[in-house]
């Protein structure tokens, strides 16, 4: 019999791939095509949907072809960069307008127009997160607002939204001809338009924000058929959709309360499985939901995202010029054996969970005329451990779960001096498992999962193994909790350094 | 110049011309330069492509000077080639089922730059920044059989069995250890070159000895070509072989 094969799509920040994964987990084939970047204005930044669809398109039947004749392709899950919006017209499959990515930061002043409201505080309560731009739900109103008739347009059910799974899902169904027009329960969680307990868009929320709701697709579990992708040779059943993170998560079978994730790229995504229990948030993380097994409850999560953590070592190597390659911050950070007193507070623009603090901008700290370039790279590594800790902190206030362990994937997890960190300075194991495409992998699982090729998630669970493991020591760990206050410090001059 | 290699000495005077010409000579005004034939010059211009000393320009057929040359003067970072060698270590460790090292020389120590546990979930140390005996382990002779310090004069602490074995590694491109390092541990390693074809690491993997070879002491060859394989993929990312 042949081998059973699931092709996952990742649609990324900077590209589109397509992987093919096999029962045990291993990628056995890729085909990856980037697409451009527009930044048509300071802060703004967009995607051409339509270039996203013929890369998809283009990546997925290549992949097929490489698997040709080796195995059966049985169903396709996608994952997706989360909270970036799209708007198009259901009878032409023309967007109105660039993709809205999820860096675009355009509706900062909207934003602080809604929060000012004085029902703003509903919002959080209903949706699980508190108002920010980060979201999609005030780039979609943004759209309703900018472009010509479109909210007459909305109301008419002429226009379309979605984020990038839901583009992908209705042109790959048929689009314009019958696409099936829906979205998966962790991307419409991303959107602040969703009571996070039913699940359901929120007639209050809608009307806080001004969405129609005929603009708006069906929210459907993360794991179960939702529709044929008909535009695919052969036609697959798409049986699985997540958010990126969300998909990592999974990737990483996280499926038990307390089990959690860290995606250590451009930012890092920390993300804790906490059951099917809502927790309620105080202490700067979010409630989010992990994933929906059809027919089942709605399993949550807690989420911590940071927005800088490698491309504060891009900062090292281009803005400074300090090293040749990223890898190289760990050698010249290994040049000396501590900071030297040296705290780098990488706000760039902003600073995200759990402070959620956008005026704050960055700074280095503890400067003196010891501090050398090889402090500055520890600091700089060090950053992104001490965010960690921020974060699993407040995560930690907030819904009472131990970390039994922290799974650690992306570019920087081969750092192994912020690895051994980010241990010590949580106390607690960081372990990086042997498949690092979690994100797709996650993907490849969700929709296997829906169609039979793993029997549950226990299946999928022994398909993870550990590549490496950093454990924490008890004399390091002690003298960074001594030394936290000092980060703590540098982080609150960042958020002072930014208030006018 | 007595004992002088032409060919070398060629090399040199074309480097020196490109140099100089800022990337504005195709093959023609290089041979003019240096006096040589045109074929001639071709051939050195091509091997210095290979290597990466000179780069061309594809649409005007001109030289310039490559980007190898400027790392010649720093040897390759270990946390760079830990960084590259990354995803083809542990493709290498979930196919095999075994541990994967990568190790290089620092000075005249073996020492392991990244570690890839066994893929079964059992408890591991990770190993990053250990030393290894050079003698009597897979990832050492294959460093050892490619350094210089082997090709000199100073290879007392080896006898002459040992001398023939690490001929015999240079020659058929892989190592074994069978239990001299460690009783029943056996391992397999493979050289990963850098641009202009430098030893610059060792690929291996390391388990039972009965896993990775047969009963002569023959590596079981799916395990052997997976090693092998993968660091010519390591290789080909560092930019050996013209990929």
């Amino acid at each position: 019999m042949a081998d059973r094969y699931v092709l996952a799509v990742d649609q990324g920040t900077t590209s589109t791939r397509s992987l093919v994964f096999d029962r045990g987990g291993r990628m056995v084939a890729v085909r990856q095509r980037e697409h451009r970047q527009f930044f048509p204005r300071p802060g703004w930044v967009e995607h051409d949907p339509m270039e996203i669809w013929a890369n998809t398109q283009r990546t997925a039947a290549q992949v097929l072809n490489d698997v040709a004749g080796r195995g059966d392709v049985v169903a396709l899950g996608i994952a997706n960069q989360r909270e970036t919006t799209v708007v198009w017209d259901r009878a032409t499959g023309q967007p109105v307008l660039r993709a809205l990515v999820w860096q675009d930061t355009r509706t900062a002043d909207l934003v602080s127009e809604l929060a000012a409201r004085p029902d703003a505080d509903q919002v959080a309560e209903r949706c699980g997160m508190a108002i920010a731009g980060y979201f999609s739900g005030p780039r979609l109103r943004w759209i309703l607002d900018h472009v010509p008739r479109a909210r007459e347009r909305a109301e008419r059910g002429q226009l379309l939204f979605g984020t990038m799974e839901t583009w992908l899902i209705w042109n790959l169904t048929g689009g314009p001809d019958g696409g099936v027009h829906v979205t998966d329960v962790t991307n419409a969680s991303r959107t602040l338009l969703m009571d996070v307990r039913t699940c359901r868009w929120d007639p209050d929320l809608l009307a806080f924000f001004g969405i129609p709701a005929a603009m708006l697709p069906e929210i459907r579990p993360s794991i179960g058929v939702l529709g044929v992708a008909s535009a695919l040779s052969p036609a697959l059943p798409i049986a699985g959709a997540l958010g990126d993170q969300q998909a990592a998560l999974f990737g990483q079978a996280c499926f038990s309360p307390g089990e959690a994730k860290c995606t250590y790229g451009t930012g890092s995504f920390l993300l804790q499985n906490t059951g099917t229990e809502l927790v309620h948030t105080r202490s700067g993380s979010i409630s989010t939901v992990a994933y929906q097994l059809a027919g089942e409850p709605v399993r949550y999560a807690l989420e911590g995202s940071v927005a800088v953590a490698g491309a504060l070592v891009q900062w090292l190597r281009d803005g400074l010029g300090l090293i040749g390659t990223a890898p190289e911050v760990e050698t010249l950070a290994r040049t000396v054996s501590d900071n030297g007193g040296c705290y780098v507070v990488p706000a760039f623009s902003g600073l995200l969970a759990p402070h959620w603090r956008g005026e704050a901008r960055g700074l280095v700290a503890g400067l003196t005329s010891y501090v050398t370039k090889g402090h500055l790279a520890r600091a700089v590594l060090e950053a992104t451990g001490w965010q960690t800790r921020d974060v699993v902190r407040a995560m930690a206030a907030d819904s009472g779960l131990s970390l039994p362990a922290l799974r650690v994937d992306g570019g920087m997890t081969t750092n192994n001096l912020l690895m051994q960190f980010v241990a010590d300075a949580l106390d607690t194991p960081v372990v990086r498992p042997m498949v690092g495409e979690t994100v797709s992998l996650g993907a490849a699982y969700a929709a296997g999962l829906a169609v039979g090729v793993w029997s549950d998630v226990e299946a999928l669970r022994r398909n993870w193994h550990r590549a490496a493991q950093w454990s924490p020591s008890p004399a390091r760990a002690r003298a960074l909790t001594e030394e936290y206050p000092k980060w703590e410090r540098a982080v609150q001059l960042s958020i002072a350094w930014g208030v006018p | 110049m007595p004992g002088s290699v032409q060919s070398i000495e060629r090399a040199a005077a074309i480097l020196q011309v490109v140099a100089a010409s800022g990337g504005r000579l195709g093959v023609t005004d290089i041979a003019e330069a240096v006096g040589l034939a045109k074929t001639t010059t071709h051939s050195l211009l091509r091997t210095l492509l290979l290597v990466g000393f000179v780069d061309q320009d594809r649409s005007t057929g001109r030289y310039a000077l490559g980007t190898g040359l400027l790392r010649l003067g720093s040897n390759l970072d270990v946390n760079e080639l830990r960084a590259r060698a990354s995803n083809w270590a542990d493709a290498l460790a979930a196919r095999s089922g075994h541990a994967v090292r990568l190790a290089t020389l620092v000075g005249e120590e073996v020492i392991v730059v990244h570690h890839v546990f066994r893929p079964d979930d059992s408890a591991q140390v990770l190993e990053v920044g250990v030393p290894l005996p050079r003698a009597t382990t897979a990832l050492g002779k294959v460093l050892f059989a490619h350094s210089h310090q082997h090709t000199g004069q100073r290879t007392t602490r080896s006898g002459a069995g040992a001398t023939a074995e690490l001929a015999e590694v240079r020659a058929r491109g892989w190592a074994t250890e069978r239990g001299e390092h460690e009783p029943g541990l056996g391992g397999i390693a493979a050289p990963v070159r850098g641009p202009g074809g430098l030893v610059v690491a060792s690929l291996g993997v390391s388990g039972p000895q009965s896993a990775l070879f047969d009963a002569r002491g023959v590596p079981r060859s799916p395990v052997l070509t997976m090693v092998t394989d993968a660091a010519h993929s390591v290789s080909r990312e560092l930019g050996h072989g013209g990929g």
